[in-house]
C-alpha cells in the first residue's frame, strides 16, 4: 500500500464532519468568488492609476440584485429561468466535493477530476442555451462563441489531467492531492510542471480572463461570456453572477491545490480546516493578483487567434504525458 | 428461450398484418403486436442479463442443407434487450406517426419486419444463419428506407448508397465468415471457437480483417461511414430510430461476436487499428455534427462519432486482453457496451423527437425552426433530456458510461507497449474534443432549433405531437435518466455481456453499489448523490430567491422586451440561425470540414459599380466522400461506359463471345 493510499483510508471520517467540510467549502467559495473578483478589480485599478470599487462591492452587487424585480425577456421559456438555477447548483456541488479545504468532502469517493470537468461543462451548457433562449442576436453569438472555446478547451483539459491521474494512479482529486502531500517531489516533475501550464491555460478560457475574453467589455463585437448573460435581470443575474464567480474561485482553488498542495486538511480537525481555509485564501488572493497583473499588461486576443492559444495548451498537456512516460 | 421465440413470431405477425388488414385496424393493429413481442424478447433477453444462463437452439427446418441455429448468451442478450427498448418505443411511436401519413402500408409491415431481423441476428449462432439474417436485415431495412418519400431523388439517391454500402460490406462479412467456417470445417459458432487452434495466425489476421471491414461499415466507421449520413436523414424517422438506434449496434456485435470471442483476441495490431478508426470516427462525426444545421444529419452525424466512442472502448478492451490485462479489459469493454446502451436510448429518443418535429412543421431545417418550445413543450422537454445525456450531463446516462469509458483509458495507459500507450492517449483527447464538440452541436440543435422566436410561419403554427408519439420518446428518455442516476443498476448485466463478449471471459471488474465503484482503481462516482445535490440546491436557491422576492413585493416575474440595441421590435430575422451558430467551428476546423463558400455578385445592367444582387451559398459536404469514393464511382461509371460498348445486340458477336471463352476455360483446364 503506497503513502497515498494508506492516507485515503486513514481519512473516512464520520458523515457529519465530511458535511460540514464540504459546507464550509461552499460558503468560502460562494463568498471568495466575489471577493476574488473584487481583489482583481483593485489591483488592476491600482496599476492604472485609480482607486477602483472596493473590494467588497460584488458582494454589494449580489445583495442589491436579489431584492430587485424578477424581469424576463417575453418570447424566453423555462430555459431562462433554470438556467441561472443549473449554473449555480453545478457550481455549488462541484464546490463541495472538490478537495479545497480538506480531502474528506461530502460524497463518499466522489469528488472525481472527472465529475469537476462534467459539472462545470453542465454549468456552461445552462449558460450558453440560457444566452440562446431570448431569441436575441448577441445571446446566440455569445453562446456560439463561447461553445467553440468550451469545446477546444476541453482537450487539453482532459490530457492535462490525464497526466496527473497517471501519476497519482487515480482520477479521484482527494487521491492526487493527498498523493502530491505524500511525494512532494511530484510537483517539481516536468509532467507536473507542464500539466500546471496547460491547466492555467485552459482556466483562463474557461473563466473567460483576458487574454481570451474580456470580462469588462460591453462592446458587441468583442463580447464572449458577457454576451450570453446580457438578458438576465435582478434575482436572475445575481444567480448567474454568483455561479460565474464561484466557478473562477473553484478553477482557481483547484489549481492552486493541484500544485501547491499544503494546508489542506488531511486530519478533519477543526483547528486543521480553519488554517486551511486561510491558506487556501492566501494563494487563491496570490494567484488572482498575479493574474491581475498580467491582465493589466496583456491586450485581449483576436477571436480566430484563440484557438491557437488553446491547442498550445494541448500540446503542453501531451508533453506533460509523454514526458511522464520518458523520465520514470 | 420459448418467449424471445414467441417475441421473434409476433413481430413476423405484426408485419404480416400490416400488410393485409384494412386501413381502420392496421396500424393499431400492427403496432400494439409489435410493441408486445418487443414485450416477449425483453423478457427473455432481461432473464439470460439476469441469471447469466445460456440457450441455444438447433432445428433442421427453415434453411435448407445446415438447419438454423440460435442460440442465447449474455452478450447477445444485452443486444436484443436494447433493440427490444428502442422497438417498443418506436412501435408505440408509428402508431401515431403512421396514422398520419397516407399510404402506410408500406410503412406499417416493414417496420416490424425490420425489428424482428434486428432481434434476430444476435441470436444467429453458424455461420449461414447469421449470413441469412444480416441480408434480411439489410433487405427490410432497405425497404423500410424507401417508404416514406421514394419518389424524393434525395431518398433514392440515399438508397442507392446505402443499398451499396451495406451489400459490400455484407460481401466482406460472407468472405471471411466462408474462410473462417473453411479452416475450421465447422460452421455453428461454438464448434468454430472449440477448433480455434486449428486457425493459423495469418489467416486469423485475414479473417479479421475482412469482418471487421464488412461490421465497420454497418457500424457506420469512419471511412466506410458515407451512407450513414444520407440514409438516417431520409428514412421515416421510426425507421431512422431503429437504423441509429439498433442495427448500427449490431455492427459492434458482429466484431464483438467474431472477431473477439470467435478468433479469440488475436493480435495487438488488430485492436489498435480499431481504435484509431474509433478516433476517426469520433472527431469527424463529432466536427460534422457540430457544423451541420439539418437536425437528422446532425444526428446521424451524431451516431458516427458515439459509434467511434464505442470502437475506443471495444478496441482499448482488446489491446488490453492482448497485454494480457484482463480486469482492464474487462473494464474498456464494460464501459463500451455501456455507450452503446446509451448511445440506443438518446439517440432513440433524438430520432423519434426529430421525427415529431418534421411531422409538426414538415422541415428539419434548423434554420427553418425555433421558437417550440411554447408549441412542443413535451417533445421540446423530451428531446432536451436525450441532447443533455448525449452532452454527458452528469446525472444522466452519458456522464456514467464517458467516465467508465475515461477509467478504462486511463488505467489502459500503464499497459506497456508503448504504442498502445500512445492509443490510450489519443483515445482520451478525442473522446475529450467529441466531448466539447457534442456539447456544441446539441446547445445548437436546442437553442437554435426549440429555443428564440419561430422563423417560420411553419415553426409558428406547429403543434404538439398524439400522445403515442410522446410516449414512445418517454419511455426512452426515462431510460436515459434512470440508467444516469442508478447506474449499479445495469452493471452487472453489463459485466456478464463484458465476460461474454471477451474470448475466454473475464472477471468482474466492479464492485457496485448504486453508483459505480472501481475499488481496485480507486476511484468511484454516485451520480445519484451528485443529482440529490443539484436538484437541493437548485430547490433551495429556487426558494430563497421567490423569499427574497416576496418580501420586496414582487410576486411574479415581468415579462418585456428583450434589448434590441435601441430598436423597438425584436424580430425572429435578428436570431442567431444554427448556420451562424456553427460558423466559428467551422472556420476553427476548415482543414478537415473544407466547406464550400460560393459568392455571386450581380451587377446592373448599366454600370458594373453599381450592385443588383449578391447570393452567398455556403455548405459542408462530407470531404471523405469526395475524395475516397468520388473517384471510385466515376472511374465504375467509366469502366461501365466501356463494357456497354462491347454488347451491342448482334447474335454473332455474342456466338463468338461464347467461342473464346470456351477456349480460354480449356486452355486453362489443360
Amino acid at each position: 500500500m503506497t503513502g497515498a493510499n494508506a492516507m485515503l483510508a486513514a481519512a473516512t471520517p464520520l458523515l457529519w464532519v465530511r458535511i460540514f467540510a464540504s459546507a464550509l467549502q461552499v460558503v468560502a467559495v460562494a463568498v471568495g468568488g466575489p471577493l476574488l473578483l473584487g481583489l482583481m478589480g483593485k489591483v488592476r485599478a491600482r496599476a492604472e492609476s485609480r482607486i477602483g470599487p472596493p473590494i467588497t462591492q460584488g458582494l454589494a452587487d449580489l445583495r442589491k440584485l436579489v431584492r430587485k424585480e424578477a424581469i424576463r425577456a417575453e418570447h424566453t421559456s423555462a430555459v431562462a429561468s433554470l438556467a441561472p438555477l443549473v449554473l449555480l447548483g453545478s457550481a455549488v456541488v462541484a464546490s463541495a466535493v472538490t478537495p479545497l479545504l480538506t480531502t474528506s468532502t461530502i460524497i463518499t469517493g466522489g469528488g472525481d477530476l472527472f465529475v469537476v470537468v462534467y459539472l462545470l461543462l453542465m454549468g456552461s451548457v445552462a449558460l450558453a442555451l440560457g444566452g440562446l433562449d431570448a431569441g436575441t442576436a448577441f445571446g446566440g453569438m455569445g453562446s456560439s462563441r463561447a461553445m467553440t472555446i468550451g469545446a477546444i478547451s476541453e482537450p487539453a483539459l482532459l490530457v492535462a489531467i490525464l497526466a496527473m491521474a497517471v501519476q497519482a494512479k487515480t482520477s479521484s482529486l482527494p487521491g492526487i492531492v493527498a498523493g502530491t502531500l505524500a511525494h512532494p517531489a511530484w510537483l517539481t516533475s516536468p509532467q507536473w510542471i507542464l500539466a500546471l501550464a496547460a491547466l492555467a491555460i485552459v482556466v483562463i478560457a474557461e473563466t473567460g480572463r483576458i487574454p481570451v475574453d474580456n470580462p469588462s467589455t460591453h462592446l458587441e463585437l468583442t463580447m464572449i461570456r458577457e454576451a450570453m448573460m446580457l438578458e438576465y435581470a435582478g434575482p436572475d443575474l445575481s444567480m448567474v453572477t454568483a455561479g460565474e464567480a464561484m466557478r473562477f474561485a473553484l478553477l482557481l482553488g483547484l489549481l492552486v491545490n493541484l500544485f501547491f498542495p499544503w494546508g489542506v486538511d488531511t486530519s478533519r480537525s477543526v483547528a486543521a480546516l480553519l488554517i486551511a481555509l486561510v491558506a487556501l485564501a492566501a494563494k487563491t488572493a496570490l494567484l488572482a493578483i498575479v493574474i491581475a497583473l498580467i491582465e493589466v499588461s496583456t491586450a485581449k486576443l483576436r477571436l480566430f487567434r484563440i484557438p491557437e492559444l488553446l491547442a498550445g495548451g494541448f500540446v503542453l498537456a501531451v508533453m506533460a504525458v509523454t514526458a511522464g512516460l520518458v523520465i520514470k | 428461450m420459448v418467449a424471445y421465440l414467441t417475441g421473434l413470431c409476433a413481430a413476423v405477425l405484426a408485419s404480416l398484418l400490416g400488410l393485409v388488414l384494412p386501413p381502420r385496424w392496421r396500424v393499431r393493429g400492427s403496432g400494439i403486436l409489435s410493441a408486445t413481442a418487443c414485450v416477449f424478447s425483453m423478457a427473455s433477453a432481461g432473464e439470460v442479463l439476469a441469471s447469466g444462463n445460456s440457450y441455444s437452439l438447433h432445428t433442421s427446418l427453415l434453411l435448407p442443407f445446415t438447419g438454423a441455429d440460435l442460440a442465447l448468451d449474455p452478450l447477445s442478450a444485452l443486444f436484443i434487450a436494447t433493440t427490444a427498448v428502442v422497438g417498443f418505443s418506436v412501435s408505440l411511436y408509428t402508431i401515431a406517426y403512421a396514422a398520419h401519413t397516407p399510404n402506410n402500408r408500406a410503412l406499417v409491415a416493414t417496420q416490424p419486419a425490420f425489428l424482428a431481423t434486428l432481434l434476430l441476428v444476435p441470436a444467429a449462432s453458424s455461420v449461414a444463419t447469421f449470413m441469412i439474417a444480416w441480408e434480411l436485415m439489410a433487405l427490410t431495412s432497405l425497404i423500410a428506407l424507401l417508404t416514406e418519400h421514394r419518389e424524393r431523388p434525395e431518398t433514392r439517391d440515399a438508397a442507392q448508397w446505402y443499398a451499396a454500402m451495406t451489400h459490400a460490406g455484407a460481401a466482406f462479412i460472407l468472405l471471411g465468415l466462408i474462410l473462417l467456417a473453411a479452416r475450421t470445417g465447422e460452421q455453428s459458432f461454438a464448434s468454430i471457437a472449440a477448433s480455434r487452434p486449428l486457425l493459423s495466425m495469418p489467416i486469423a489476421s485475414a479473417v479479421f480483417v475482412l469482418t471487421f471491414i464488412g461490421f465497420a461499415s454497418k457500424a457506420g466507421a469512419v471511412p466506410l461511414h458515407v451512407w450513414l449520413p444520407r440514409a438516417h436523414p431520409e428514412a421515416p424517422s421510426p425507421i431512422s430510430a431503429l437504423m441509429s438506434g439498433a442495427m448500427v449496434s449490431l455492427g459492434i456485435y458482429g466484431i464483438l461476436r467474431v472477431d473477439e470471442t470467435l478468433l479469440g483476441g488475436g493480435k495487438l495490431w488488430w485492436w489498435l487499428l480499431v481504435v484509431a478508426m474509433g478516433v476517426a470516427s469520433a472527431l469527424f462525426g463529432a466536427l460534422h455534427s457540430s457544423a451541420s444545421a439539418d437536425l437528422k444529419r446532425l444526428l446521424a452525424y451524431s451516431t458516427v462519432d458515439n459509434i467511434g466512442l464505442v470502437l475506443i472502448g471495444v478496441g482499448a478492451a482488446g489491446a488490453l486482453l492482448a497485454n494480457g490485462q484482463r480486469i482492464l479489459a474487462s473494464l474498456a469493454l464494460l464501459a463500451a457496451l455501456y455507450q452503446l446502451v446509451n448511445h440506443s436510448l438518446f439517440k432513440g429518443t433524438l430520432f423519434l423527437g426529430a421525427g415529431a418535429v418534421q411531422h409538426a412543421t414538415g422541415t428539419r431545417d434548423l434554420d427553418q425552426l425555433g421558437g417550440l418550445a411554447a408549441r412542443m413543450p413535451l417533445t421540446t422537454t423530451l428531446f432536451a433530456v436525450a441532447a443533455l445525456a448525449i452532452c454527458a450531463v452528469p446525472g444522466l446516462n452519458g456522464f456514467a458510461s464517458e467516465w467508465l469509458l475515461l477509467q478504462g483509458l486511463l488505467h489502459g495507459f500503464a499497459a506497456h507497449p508503448a504504442v498502445t500507450q500512445a492509443a490510450m492517449l489519443t483515445g482520451v483527447a478525442a473522446l475529450a474534443l467529441t466531448g466539447g464538440l457534442t456539447a456544441t452541436a446539441f446547445v445548437k440543435a436546442i437553442g437554435t432549433g426549440f429555443l428564440g422566436q419561430p422563423r417560420t410561419g411553419a415553426a409558428e403554427s406547429a403543434r404538439e405531437v398524439a400522445p403515442s408519439m410522446v410516449a414512445g420518446m418517454a419511455v426512452l428518455a426515462l431510460g436515459c435518466v434512470v440508467l444516469g442516476i442508478l447506474p449499479g443498476l445495469v452493471v452487472p448485466a453489463l459485466d456478464r455481456a463484458a465476460s461474454a463478449g471477451l474470448a475466454g471471459g473475464a472477471p468482474n471488474s466492479l464492485a457496485s453499489g448504486l453508483g459505480l465503484d472501481l475499488t481496485s482503481l480507486k476511484s468511484a462516482i454516485e451520480p445519484g448523490q451528485l443529482a440529490a445535490g443539484l436538484l437541493a440546491v437548485v430547490t433551495v436557491a429556487w426558494g430563497g430567491l421567490k423569499l427574497a422576492q416576496k418580501r420586496a413585493g414582487f410576486y411574479r416575474p415581468r415579462r418585456t422586451e428583450a434589448w434590441g440595441c435601441g430598436r423597438e421590435l425584436q424580430t425572429p430575422r435578428m436570431e442567431i440561425t444554427a448556420t451562424s451558430f456553427a460558423e466559428p467551428l467551422q472556420r476553427v476546423f476548415a482543414d478537415v470540414l473544407r466547406p464550400n463558400h460560393d459568392l455571386e455578385v450581380t451587377h446592373i445592367a448599366e454600370s458594373q459599380y453599381f450592385v443588383e444582387a449578391i447570393t452567398f451559398h455556403r455548405s459542408v459536404d462530407d470531404a471523405i466522400e469526395r475524395v475516397a469514393y468520388r473517384p471510385v464511382i466515376s472511374a465504375m461509371s467509366w469502366w461501365g461506359r466501356l463494357a456497354r460498348r462491347v454488347p451491342n445486340g448482334s447474335v454473332h458477336r455474342y456466338l463468338a463471345f461464347g467461342f473464346v471463352a470456351l477456349v480460354l476455360v480449356l486452355a486453362a483446364l489443360t
